[in-house]
């Protein structure tokens, strides 16, 4: 019994800082969202002491063009492009590095390296990448690739995908990049995949090197490929990583403000706008605090979504002997 | 049967695989290195060189100019990111410093001294890790505006050490799961109590453990530009990402100074990651839920 208590006790700054700074922030937020707190005036307390107008803040808030459809399907597509290609390639990365090749820690160290950088260190060098002046346009067009570009652009067959990458703000065919509406989403995903998808190369990496040989073994014995033996037994063995894999990164995505914030700001126009930039903008730009707040619940509740299931299916998992 | 034709094939046949596994991985680890590639180049280059030449040409010579003027320019008041630096390090140390101890503590109660009601605990802290920081930033703003803490290093550093809590107990946690509990045991049957079984038994096998949080708190923290960007306004307290920010916006068009500064900035976490990149590693598979 007293060590129970001696446990809580030491336990205790953080259970509170915790109740404080995560729980009651929280609330604090739900809070300001149902106020009418959208002016310069600054808090004389602790709390937002305005008066409460419910749910206007939300009804306004998807009566506005720029977050609803914009905002958020432009974050659904992007969690969709970054999500889908960071697996893709971080995967191909993990069964390349699996084939017990020479120089595997070099490799994985290359991949991996960008995570160890900051996303406005990413995205000031992307943004140079990216810029149709100087950038990689400059470095293709040689060889080429404009020429090409364009009659990929102009072939009638293809039209109707531009037409909709083109409405996503994804197609990266499109010479303009950043500088253009309808591409500069996608060259965003670039650069997050770039960043992201050694971590899942690593997340891949760790799972394929727990799962025992034998099973190796035994598919040999029985006459599999390589290639038989990760698409029918490895990759489907990977399933739990893969499930950590697209929650942790979709509330990577879901939240996801630096990299935007430096390459794009939301632009050209909207086409990258992102509810965090909206959020930003509202709050801390237009002193708009209750709609800055009503942005900030609709993002937790997305992330609470993926998140909060996840957890508890750790958390179980972690029971079990 | 006859075993050297088949021997043969298999050679024939994974031999060209292997050649393009090869292949496929310099040419990967290639695109990889573009941007690395862009920034260094491009960080080396004279201000008429970046007029005349794309990002991709190499310089004519080495040019440290554009490392100078990153750090400090010499138009006045035109930014730089020296002061970032200096900011970043005196925030970011003690910041990785308190929370790693605090991080060891929880840890090491949550996973040796376990109670009824330890998960509860654990989960309620650990949700912390996963809310997008947005939710609890316009309180925290207020909060440290009431407390006259708002744009300066101590609110900045007391933030991140606030919301560092739940990685930092959930590595340390897994940590010393893999600490035999005999240990423990044994020691708390000499009569040690909870805070001489930390000092005695816990602390001295901390080591590894401390060197994966400490890695991935610096990195974390060193990197970090929402809340940089809204609890810091003025120069003076700003921290490297958002000087960099800044940088980017009031050089619009020189790509040199940009690059260097974005090469700065990266140094020290780079530096980290290069030496201790087994460790990094570790901490970012432990920080995924799976030790």
């Amino acid at each position: 019994m007293r060590t129970r208590s001696a446990s809580v006790l030491i336990l205790l700054p953080a259970i509170v800082a915790s109740l404080i700074f995560v729980y009651g922030f929280i609330v604090w937020t739900g809070f300001a969202s149902i106020t009418s707190w959208n002016q310069i005036k600054a808090l004389k307390n602790f709390l937002p002491d305005f008066p409460i107008v419910g749910l206007d803040n939300y009804v306004s808030l998807f009566h506005t063009p720029r977050f609803w459809p914009n905002d958020l399907v432009n974050n659904a597509v992007f969690t969709v492009g970054f999500v889908g290609l960071s697996i893709v390639v971080g995967l191909l990365l993990a069964i390349l590095l699996d084939q017990r090749i020479r120089g595997e820690s070099f490799f994985r160290n290359l991949f991996l390296l960008p995570m160890s950088l900051s996303y406005v260190v990413t995205g000031t060098i992307w943004s140079w990448i990216f810029n149709p002046h100087t950038g990689i346009n400059q470095l293709l067009d040689p060889f080429g690739f404009g020429a090409f570009r364009r009659a990929l652009l102009g072939l009638g067959l293809l039209s109707p995908l531009w037409g909709f990458l083109d409405a996503l703000h994804v197609n990266i065919v499109r010479p303009g990049l950043t500088a253009d509406p309808r591409a500069a989403l996608g060259a965003i995903v670039l650069a997050a995949v770039w960043q992201m998808s050694g971590f899942v190369m690593a997340m891949f990496l760790a799972g394929l090197r727990g799962i025992s040989d034998e099973i190796r073994e035994a598919a040999r014995v029985d006459g599999a490929s390589e290639v038989q033996i990760y698409r029918h037994i490895l990759v489907p063995l990977l399933r739990p990583v893969l499930v950590s894999v697209v929650v942790l990164l979709g509330y990577i995505s879901l939240k996801i403000f630096d990299l935007v914030f430096v390459t794009t700001r939301g632009g050209p126009g909207v086409s990258s706008d992102f509810p965090s930039i909206f959020l930003f903008d509202s709050a801390f730009k237009g002193n708009l605090w209750a709609r800055g707040a009503a942005i900030a619940i609709v993002m937790l509740i997305a992330s609470a979504v993926i998140v909060v299931p996840y957890l508890r299916w750790q958390l179980r998992q972690e029971g079990r002997p | 049967m006859n075993t050297a034709p088949r021997a043969q094939e298999i050679r024939l046949r994974v031999h060209p695989a292997r050649v393009a596994t090869y292949i496929v991985l310099v040419l990967l680890a290639i695109l990889f290195l573009v941007p690395l590639y862009v920034a260094v180049v491009g960080s080396l280059k004279t201000l008429r060189e970046v007029n005349t030449t794309s990002i991709w040409t190499l310089p004519a010579t080495v040019d440290l100019g554009a490392w100078r003027s990153a750090l400090q320019p010499p138009l006045q008041n035109s930014g730089g990111i020296a002061s970032g630096l200096y900011n970043s390090l005196v925030m970011t140390i003690p910041a990785v410093v308190v929370s790693s101890f605090w991080g060891s503590i929880n840890g090491y109660v949550l996973s040796k001294w376990r109670f009824r009601g330890a998960d509860v605990v654990f989960a309620v802290l650990l949700f912390g890790m996963f809310i997008p920081y947005q939710a609890i930033l316009i309180p925290l703003v207020n909060l440290l505006q009431q407390l006259r803490l708002y744009d300066s290093l101590l609110g900045l550093g007391l933030t991140h050490i606030i919301y560092g809590i739940p990685i930092t107990t959930l590595i340390f946690r897994n940590y010393y799961a893999s600490i035999p509990t005999e240990l423990v045991e044994a020691a708390k049957m000499d009569g040690a109590g909870i805070s001489a079984v930390y000092r005695l038994v816990i602390l001295p096998l901390s080591i590894p453990g401390f060197v994966v949080v400490a890695i991935w708190q610096f990195t974390n923290i060193w990197n970090e530009f929402l809340f940089a960007v809204t609890l810091t306004s003025a120069p003076t307290t700003q921290p490297v990402t958002v000087a960099l920010q800044n940088l980017a916006g009031s050089f619009a068009a020189l790509y040199n100074v940009q690059m260097a500064g974005a090469l700065i900035s990266a140094l020290p976490t780079f530096v980290v990651y290069v030496l201790l990149s087994r460790y990094f590693i570790r901490g970012l598979l432990a920080g995924s839920l799976k030790g």
